[in-house]
């Protein structure tokens, strides 16, 4: 018996008498409309910086952002209107780990916010490249479309591919294994700047 | 061994993984309740995180509708676990991904360590898993000349510290930051001496020490929060970025589960990524959640390896009464709300498992002779089963538990001789009279003899009346 | 009404004056009270150690006692609280289908004393008077097993004199826990000693519960320490008036050794 006939036989004989057959009650709420203020208040409480600017101000926006000269790490598809003239584009043609890790940051598009608590989700599309662009570099500016946004958890998951590497983003890094307290910054980017359009 | 014996719900193999204590809980208790740093941080940590989970739960209109179909779905998933896991095998092995099956600790193991030898490295970096520190995955690995390290601070505090686990989230919640710094100070290589005990400084300090070793390791280990049979998707929850860093930077990524945690479809994930974090670092979501599918070519590790761990589960599961304890999300809402928890901290419990889902789980997994103490370490003042977020009656599961435990044969005397006195009216009328009597010698002496002296040690005993409530009644 | 008292043996032996103040109360507010006589435990502390087949016939002599009564109340929360879940499942694990079936029927008749005023008998201001400064300490089966809520302190937010301080922490359990005090003791010592801190930092003289059990805890503890707060059941409080004198009689932890 390989170890997968002997678990599976353990549980089957465990199961017996089969147990009923169980309804989830998913009465929970899926609707609701989408409040932009509260995503705002929500990223703002767990020490994202948000920025609320037109889509033509994305690259200005960005040139407050990052000092003249710094090296910005970009994604394959990332408008290229979004990009100051001010930095230096880091595109990512198989960059290797060390030079993402010695950017000063990354500029992404996103998936999916959600309003609720104050998440962006990125699901590796092109306007947002590979997992490791935005977590090497110690600071990630993220371009959120207002129609991208969703109300809550349920409606983000009906949003989502599966298949794609989905990494979820709420605030900057941070632990709370410290005394239980949650404090910013660790491993990933320390600094997070969602910018938010129409 | 015959065929029929190997496929019958089997406990955890002894002698391997961190599943028994070494003393009886009360023993165990009474050295952490002396000790006062201990009791302060505890109680320090306990009581923020109830305040802030108390506080993200109170802005959650449905949570109690979200508890519900949390609990549902986890019976749904114990009600169907072997064709769940199968289905969950076929899609993780068509998205590119290698699914191996464990029936114990020391098969987990061991499949681990053959994994990382194929690949030549010598080195793992490490997600925060409960079920990797439940076998003992780092001492095997250790055996095999491979060096874990484990990347979660709080992980990484007690490796640092020669320590062990006491909190199923934040493993080193008994060390205050004065602690740590002496902790980092000592054992951290390359640390800067000019350390301070603010708690931003010792993250980026982990930060600066882990750095170099997550961007040059080629083979991760994690555990996982989710895996949905339907697609799948494994999914792992944290806040520091380093299960990231495991998830994404290696080659070669290997993912240890025990078999309750896969749920049945994607859209299950829509309640359990509400109620874990709130219940459990008191967050409306945490900061990070990593989910993927097999291997994605051009992103992340291109090889993955899911191992499926029984590890005394089958036993949990054929208890009709105990296998809600399979439900368990490893919050630690119930250990933050405990008020044994608050006061003996995690290391009394033995088992990587504390608090109260470790007095049910660990006694369950080992078998109840292994853990006999631990389901008696719970006042059953229910706190634990109100915090659950997916309801597990944690006080029905406790009793239900002591029923199967050995025990003492002098007071299965007294409590036989007591039921038989409490169905024989006459009999309980005498025994009523004797405690008067027993009262009245007692005021002499010294308080009750052992076992009981435990209450007169603490407390003072109730003059008995001279009249019972009966006798009162039948004069009126 | 005409009221079954399920008097418990903890009340009945050691604690009678909360039992003869249920009495005192529920006859003052015009009901009638009887005592079925059989009556002895119900078995929780056999079923709460892990002696559920030696609670099988307490479980069945409480069901015959009292199935013949339409209403049944206990000054207790954790008794009423076996009675509620854990009856039921005895009989059940000892394969008593019937049982069960009688166990839940009396289980729904069953009430903890502030269910049966504030939602029976629609009664919050009893007509009590006690002139104390109390602190109130909810007792883990009233709260959770049984969800009283706010009830008991409506009640005692209705009696005439007294003064009633929140307490810190209330809803931390007092460490009792039956069998628990004995085999954890040391840890029982650590929670009741955080109960007790609180209990003082209120400034009350009497710390009240609606449980006998948590009261001879926290009282054992109040006494030991010397520290002149007394523990008195939530029926007492109740039964108190002008008339008929505030403390009938002391139930309060006296000097062990």
């Amino acid at each position: 018996m390989s170890a997968r006939e002997i678990i599976l036989a353990r549980l089957r004989a465990a199961l017996d008498p089969a147990p009923a057959p169980v309804e989830v009650p998913r009465d929970y709420r899926r609707d609701g409309a989408v409040d932009l203020d509260l995503l705002v208040d929500r990223l703002i409480d767990y020490r994202a910086r948000v920025h609320r600017v037109a889509e033509a101000a994305v690259a200005d926006t960005i040139t407050g952002i990052l000092p003249t000269g710094a090296t910005v790490v970009v994604p394959p598809a990332l408008p290229p209107a979004w990009l100051p003239a001010t930095v230096t584009a880091l595109p990512d043609d198989d960059l290797d780990t060390t030079a993402i890790a010695a950017a000063d940051g990354v500029i992404t598009a996103a998936a999916v916010a959600i309003a609720d608590t104050g998440t962006v989700v990125l699901d590796g599309s092109p306007d947002q490249g590979r997992r490791v662009l935005s977590l090497l570099p110690d600071l990630h500016i993220c371009v959120v479309r207002a129609a991208q946004v969703v109300a809550n958890v349920p409606q983000a998951l009906t949003r989502l591919a599966p298949h794609r590497p989905l990494t979820w983003i709420s605030g900057p890094s941070a632990t709370s294994d410290i005394e239980l307290n949650r404090v910013e910054g660790v491993h990933g980017p320390r600094t997070l700047h969602i910018i938010l359009l129409p | 061994m015959t065929r029929t014996f190997l496929g019958m719900p089997a406990t955890a193999p002894a002698g391997v993984g961190h599943l028994r204590g070494e003393e009886p809980f009360p023993a165990a208790a009474r050295r952490a309740l002396a000790d006062a740093q201990l009791r302060r941080n505890l109680g320090h940590a306990t009581a923020t995180i109830r305040a802030k989970s108390a506080g993200v739960i109170g802005e959650v209109p449905d949570w109690e509708r979200l508890r519900a179909a949390g609990s549902a779905i986890k019976a749904d998933v114990l009600a169907r676990l072997p064709e769940l896991l199968e289905q969950l095998e076929a899609a993780v092995t068509a998205a590119g991904g290698v699914v191996h099956w464990a029936a114990d600790a020391n098969e987990a193991n061991a499949i681990v360590v053959d994994l990382v030898r194929a690949t030549g490295s010598d080195r793992v970096i490490k997600v925060k898993s409960m079920a990797t520190q439940e076998i003992g995955l780092n001492e095997a690995l250790e055996a095999a000349g491979i060096a874990p390290v484990e990347t979660d601070l709080a992980e990484l505090i007690v490796q640092l510290g020669e320590d062990r686990p006491s909190h199923i989230l934040v493993p080193a919640i008994h060390r205050n930051r004065a602690e740590i710094r002496e902790i980092f100070l000592r054992a951290m290589p390359g640390v800067d001496p000019e350390l301070t005990d603010e708690p931003a400084v010792l993250a980026a300090a982990a930060r600066r020490f882990l750095r170099q070793t997550f961007l040059s390791t080629s083979v991760a280990v994690s555990g996982a929060n989710f895996a949905v049979a339907e697609t799948g998707t494994l999914a792992v929850v944290e806040s520091e970025g380093n299960g990231r860093m495991c998830l994404t930077l290696p080659r070669t990524l290997i993912t240890v589960m025990g078999v309750e945690k896969v749920v049945p479809t994607w859209r299950d994930l829509e309640v359990f990524l509400q109620l874990l974090p709130r219940a459990s670092t008191g967050e409306r979501m945490n900061p990070y959640t990593s989910m993927w599918t097999g291997v994605t070519p051009g992103d992340g590790p291109q090889a993955f390896h899911l191992v499926l761990l029984d590890n005394g589960r089958s036993a949990v599961l054929a208890d009709e009464v105990g296998r809600q304890a399979l439900h368990c999300i490893r919050c630690s809402a119930c250990l933050n709300v405990c008020p044994v928890y608050e006061r003996t901290g995690g290391h009394a419990y033995g088992s990587v498992y504390p608090g109260p889902i470790g007095a049910v789980l660990s006694p369950q997994l080992t078998g109840v002779a292994d853990n006999a103490s631990l389901p008696y370490a719970s006042s059953l003042c229910g706190a634990c089963y109100d915090a659950c977020p997916v309801k597990i009656n944690i006080p029905e599961l406790l009793v239900h538990l002591r029923d199967q435990a050995p025990h003492p044969r002098g007071e299965a005397a007294v409590m036989a001789a007591a039921a038989y006195a409490m169905d024989h009216p006459a009999l309980y009328a005498a025994a009523q009279r004797a405690t008067r009597l027993s009262r009245l010698t007692g005021r002499r002496g010294r308080g009750l003899p052992p076992p009981l002296s435990g209450w007169t040690a603490g407390r003072d005993l109730p003059e008995v009346p001279a009249q019972t409530f009966r006798q009162w009644w039948a004069q009126r | 009404m005409r009221i079954a008292l399920f008097v418990t043996c903890l009340a009945d032996t050691v604690f009678p004056a909360a039992a003869k103040a249920t009495v005192r109360l529920l006859e003052r507010l015009g009901h009638e009270v009887v005592f079925p006589e059989g009556q002895t435990c119900c078995g929780q502390m056999h079923v709460n150690t892990g002696y559920q087949e030696q609670a099988v016939p307490l479980v069945r002599r409480h069901v015959r006692v009292f199935d013949p009564y339409d209403v049944i109340v206990a000054p207790s929360g954790s008794c009423v609280g076996s009675v509620r879940h854990q009856h039921a499942m005895v009989a059940r694990r000892a394969g008593d289908v019937r049982l069960a079936s009688r166990a839940e029927s009396v289980a729904a008749r069953t009430f903890e004393l502030s269910e049966l005023l504030v939602d029976v008998l629609g009664v919050t201001d009893v007509g009590a008077f006690f002139p104390h400064r109390v602190t109130y300490h909810p007792t883990c089966h009233s709260l959770r097993m049984l969800g009283v809520g706010d009830r008991p302190v409506r009640l005692l937010r209705a009696v005439r004199g007294l003064d009633l301080v929140e307490l810190p922490a209330a809803e931390q359990c007092c460490g009792f826990g039956g069998t628990f005090a004995v085999k954890n003791a040391d840890t029982s010592t650590a929670m009741l000693a955080d109960k007790m801190r609180h209990v003082l930092s209120t400034g009350a003289d009497v710390c009240a519960a609606g449980d006998a059990s948590c009261l001879m805890h926290i009282g054992g503890g109040l006494s030991r320490l010397r520290t002149g707060v007394r523990t008195v059941h939530l029926a007492e409080i109740l039964a108190s008036t002008e008339q008929g004198g505030t403390m009938s009689e002391r139930s309060e932890p006296v000097v062990a050794s």
